[in-house]
């Protein structure tokens, strides 16, 4: 079943375009990790599918128009913005209490199950929390909603490594399995490699790569090529080159890693290597990628 | 990528989910009402405040009394009355003042305060429509607010009566009587002015909610200004003072519309003046403005869908 689909979706800000035409379908059961520096566009598409604003172009999530139904839209998804979001006022077992009352699909007894270890408070305030304590809550109310999409925009923004882990750690033991769809926006990229079923670059507005985890290990393979290989691997076309303490590493997109393995030591790259090569340092040399 | 192209056959509608879907969406209307009251607590903490301070100040009154109800039972029996009354008048003075102080305050932040601390981006990830917001937003001043501002002041006004009985009484004089001091007469005036105040004022509420829902910053300024620069034009371009009037009028029309005459000095709600329901609702400007406070309202709905948190 699709999750999520776009067409042509465009949204802008005045003068500013901020998605520029996506094309995009998300299938249930996939973690998707949108990656892209700041101002590429990705919240803004996540707000669009969420029925946060309104949008140019073709976009349905779960098979509804979210800008028109996004109250009925919300029955089925949960977002996670940033730790910052959380009324600050709230007392945990108002909070607790109010998302009951309103929600159809929440369960309080896993809530109460998924707080147990945290040693948050009932009585205490949103605002007397640390941050990371904060985000345990948003998970714990989160995952006690029996939802079919959840969308994590930056959500372990300004969290230390432990908790990060840990948040990570808890979606995926206790909450997702395959009739979940999560869809992740992070600059942390490496952190949630192992996560990712699906990987997709976003850059001014328009998405510059999108392919499942098990096609990027597949396609990109990057070589630390020896010194006296290394016209032999330039000719081989790779996507990017880089030095680090006088080694080369060639980034290749589409070629045989048997064929490289003779150039130097071959690997996988990380998430956040590619996306480098992609999207390009600075902003001048860009290279335009091919999908 | 994120192409399973086999998978795309529906499911078929899950038969628990429809079920728990068919729950009334006024569960999420009053539970957004009461989360209002948990988040804005001086819409009762307020006028308990005040009804605290009153009470202190008529026990701390209260020797005095002896000496004052001689005096006042010499008087003719109307001007009695009107004496006796005075501190249940009074208190019912205090408690709308406070009240309407924390309608302004409560009005300019309900839909300001939520984008400010971006709590609005939670709110909207919960099947909560930006219609039952509003809604339960614009239920505090339509509801919430006259009906503590009734219940305060009533308990207060008891509270009053027992202190002062306990008083005259150890002073060998008598209790008010029933025609001294008609308390459910009062406390009928007090509920009938307080309907017919807010209902009158709801384009005032409307407007409120409206400017908390549109502002970036400073709503008290954009709330007053506009109004207030129209009165300044108008006198200084045509010498005149319709805008100011038609204001004023928006503003204590009520008292005047509602009640038989106009009101002694400056009690909102006078109890010895008859109350004209008949000529209240035959009144074009309560219609009008009822009117006008809905499609307020509807722009509120629509700006809080659009407006992105500050």
């Amino acid at each position: 079943m699709t999750c999520i689909e776009a067409r042509g979706l465009r949204k802008t800000f005045g003068a500013t375009v901020a998605v520029d035409g996506v094309d995009l379908r998300v299938e249930e059961g996939r973690i998707l990790g949108i990656i892209g520096p700041n101002g590429a566009g990705k919240s803004s598409m996540l707000h669009a599918i969420l029925g946060l604003i309104a949008y140019e172009g073709r976009l349905e999530g779960l098979g509804l128009d979210p800008w028109a139904r996004r109250d009925q839209l919300m029955r089925d998804v949960c977002f996670i913005a940033d730790v910052a979001v959380l009324p600050r006022w709230m007392q945990v077992t108002q909070l607790l209490d109010y998302v009951a009352g309103v929600h159809p699909r929440f369960d309080r007894a896993k809530a109460d199950h998924f707080l147990a270890p945290t040693g948050i408070r009932r009585a205490s305030k949103v605002r007397e929390l640390s941050k990371g304590m904060v985000i345990q809550l948003h998970l714990a109310l989160v995952m006690a909603i029996d939802a079919k999409l959840l969308v994590l925009d930056e959500p372990t923004l300004g969290l230390d490594i432990l908790v990060r882990k840990q948040f990570y750690d808890s979606l995926l033991n206790d909450y997702f399995d395959r009739s979940r769809t999560i869809v992740v926006t992070t600059h942390e990229v490496g952190e949630i490699q192992d996560v990712l079923t699906d990987v997709l670059f976003m850059n001014r507005g328009r998405i510059v790569l999108e392919c499942s985890m098990d096609d990027f290990e597949a396609r990109y393979t990057e070589v630390m090529v020896k010194p006296e290989q290394l016209a032999a691997a330039r000719a081989l076309q790779p996507i990017h080159e880089r030095q680090v303490f006088g080694r080369s590493f060639l980034l290749f997109d589409r070629v045989d890693r048997n064929r490289l393995a003779a150039l130097g030591e071959a690997r996988t790259p990380s998430i956040a290597e590619v996306f480098v090569a992609v999207v390009g340092d600075p902003p001048g040399e860009r290279l335009e990628i091919v999908r | 990528m994120i192409r399973e192209a086999d998978a795309v056959t529906d499911r078929p509608v899950d038969v628990q989910a429809a079920a728990s879907e068919s729950r009334p969406s006024t569960w999420a209307y009053l539970w957004s009402v009461r989360r209002e009251l948990w988040e804005n607590r001086s819409i009762y903490l307020a006028p308990l405040a005040t009804a605290g301070i009153l009470l202190v100040g008529f026990c701390v009154g209260a020797a005095r009394l002896p000496v004052g109800r001689r005096a006042t039972l010499l008087l003719d029996p109307a001007l009695q009355r009107a004496r006796i009354e005075r501190p249940y008048d009074f208190a019912l003075g205090m408690i709308m003042l406070t009240t309407m102080l924390v309608w302004l305050f409560y009005c300019l932040d309900a839909l300001y305060g939520e984008r400010r601390d971006r709590s609005i981006l939670f709110w909207k990830s919960l099947p909560v429509s930006d219609l039952t917001a509003v809604l339960s937003k614009a239920t505090i001043p339509l509801a919430i607010l006259p009906a503590v501002t009734f219940a305060v002041t009533g308990v207060t006004q008891v509270l009053i009566l027992l202190t002062s009985t306990l008083v005259l009484r150890m002073n060998g004089l008598p209790a008010a009587t029933e025609h001294q001091l008609p308390l459910i007469q009062l406390w009928g005036a007090m509920l009938y002015g307080l309907m017919a105040m807010t209902l009158w004022n709801a384009p005032i509420y409307g407007w409120l909610l409206l400017v908390s829902a549109w502002a970036r910053r400073a709503t008290l300024l954009w709330a007053l200004v506009p109004p207030l620069s129209l009165v300044a034009l108008e006198k200084i371009a045509f010498q005149t003072n319709y805008i100011f009037s038609f204001l004023r009028w928006r503003g204590v029309g009520w008292t005047m519309e509602a009640f038989a005459s106009k009101p002694r000095g400056t009690l909102m709600i006078d109890p010895m003046n008859p109350i004209a329901p008949a000529k209240y609702l035959s009144s074009p400007g309560l219609w009008i403005g009822l009117l006008v406070a809905a499609a307020f309202l509807a722009a509120t709905v629509r700006l809080r869908r659009h407006r992105a948190p500050l």
